[in-house]
C-alpha cells in the first residue's frame, strides 16, 4: 500500500491556502478603513475552497507556449460585501468590527486546519518509524 | 504566501494612519499661531486616502490592497480674523489672523488614527502568530 501525501492531507492543504487569502483581503479592507470611496470585499469561502482543492487535484498542463491558460483565476470568489449602513458620508463601506471578529475567526480556523495537518503528519509519521518520535 | 502579504498591507496601513496623526499634531501645535495676513496664516492640514490600486494591479492580485496618501491639503475654511489693535502682531487697520484649525476635529481625528494604528498592528501580530503555527507544522 503506497502512502499518497496528497490524499492523506485531505482538503487542509488547500483550506490553509484559501484561509491565507481570506486574511489578506480583510487586512486590506482594514488598512482601508478611512479611505473615502473604499468598498469593502468578501470572500465566497465555499467556492474559493472548491477552486482551490479543484486546482490542487486536476490542472492542465501547458505543453506549448501557444496553448491557452485552462487555470481557474482564484479571483472571481472574491466579492464586494454588501454594506450593514447604507451611506457613510464618504462612500466608505468598511465596519471595523466586523471585519475584525472576522479576522479573529478566520485566523482561529486557520490554526485549526495547522493543528489537524499536524496530527496527520504525526500519524504518518508514526506509521513510518513505529515509535512517533 | 499570502499572509506575508498582509505584513505588507497593514504596514501601508500604519504608515498612512501615522501621517495622519503628524498632521494632526501640527495643525493643534499651531492652533494657536497668530499672524498679521492672511497669506502667512496657517491653514489646517490633512492627508488624502486612497486605496493603492495601481500598485495591486502590478501584481498577481486586486482584491488586497494598501493605502496610498495622494497628498495632503490644506483646509479652504475661512480664517478666524479678529480685531484687536493692542495685539502686537496686528496688521495696520488692527487685525489679527488665527489659523482656521478646529481643535474638537483635530481631537477626534487623533483618537480615530491612533485606533486604526492600533487595529492594523494587531492584525500584523495575529498574522504573525498563524506564521509561526505554520512554520510549527508537524512538531
Amino acid at each position: 500500500m503506497a502512502i499518497s501525501l496528497d490524499k492523506a492531507f485531505g482538503l487542509h492543504p488547500a483550506g490553509i491556502e484559501v484561509r491565507s487569502k481570506r486574511a489578506e483581503i480583510i487586512a486590506s479592507n482594514i488598512a482601508n478603513a478611512d479611505t473615502p470611496g473604499y468598498k469593502a470585499r468578501g470572500m465566497d469561502f465555499q467556492k474559493a475552497l472548491a477552486q482551490a482543492s479543484q486546482h490542487q487535484q486536476s490542472g492542465m498542463k501547458r505543453t506549448h507556449e501557444k496553448h491557452f491558460d485552462v487555470r481557474i483565476e482564484s479571483n472571481n470568489s472574491v466579492d464586494f460585501r454588501v454594506p450593514n449602513q447604507a451611506d457613510t458620508g464618504d462612500g466608505n463601506t468598511v465596519d471595523v468590527q466586523l471585519e475584525r471578529n472576522l479576522y479573529l475567526n478566520n485566523s482561529m480556523e486557520y490554526q485549526a486546519s495547522v493543528q489537524f495537518l499536524t496530527g496527520k503528519i504525526k500519524a504518518l509519521r508514526k506509521a513510518i518509524t513505529g515509535t512517533g518520535q | 504566501m499570502s499572509l506575508f502579504n498582509v505584513f505588507d498591507i497593514t504596514a501601508t496601513g500604519m504608515s498612512a494612519q501615522s501621517m495622519r496623526l503628524n498632521t494632526t499634531a501640527s495643525n493643534i501645535a499651531n492652533a494657536d499661531s497668530i499672524s498679521s495676513s492672511v497669506d502667512e496664516t496657517y491653514r489646517a492640514r490633512h492627508p488624502v486616502f486612497a486605496a493603492a490600486m495601481q500598485k495591486a494591479a502590478a501584481g498577481q492580485n486586486e482584491s488586497a490592497v494598501g493605502v496610498d496618501v495622494l497628498g495632503i491639503v490644506e483646509s479652504s475654511k475661512p480664517l478666524n480674523i479678529e480685531y484687536s489693535p493692542e495685539h502686537p502682531m496686528a496688521d495696520q487697520e488692527g487685525y489679527i489672523y488665527k489659523p482656521n484649525v478646529n481643535v474638537i476635529e483635530e481631537m477626534t481625528n487623533m483618537i480615530s488614527a491612533s485606533r486604526s494604528y492600533q487595529t492594523n498592528v494587531q492584525l500584523a501580530e495575529s498574522a504573525k502568530n498563524m506564521l509561526n503555527k505554520t512554520l510549527q507544522l508537524g512538531k
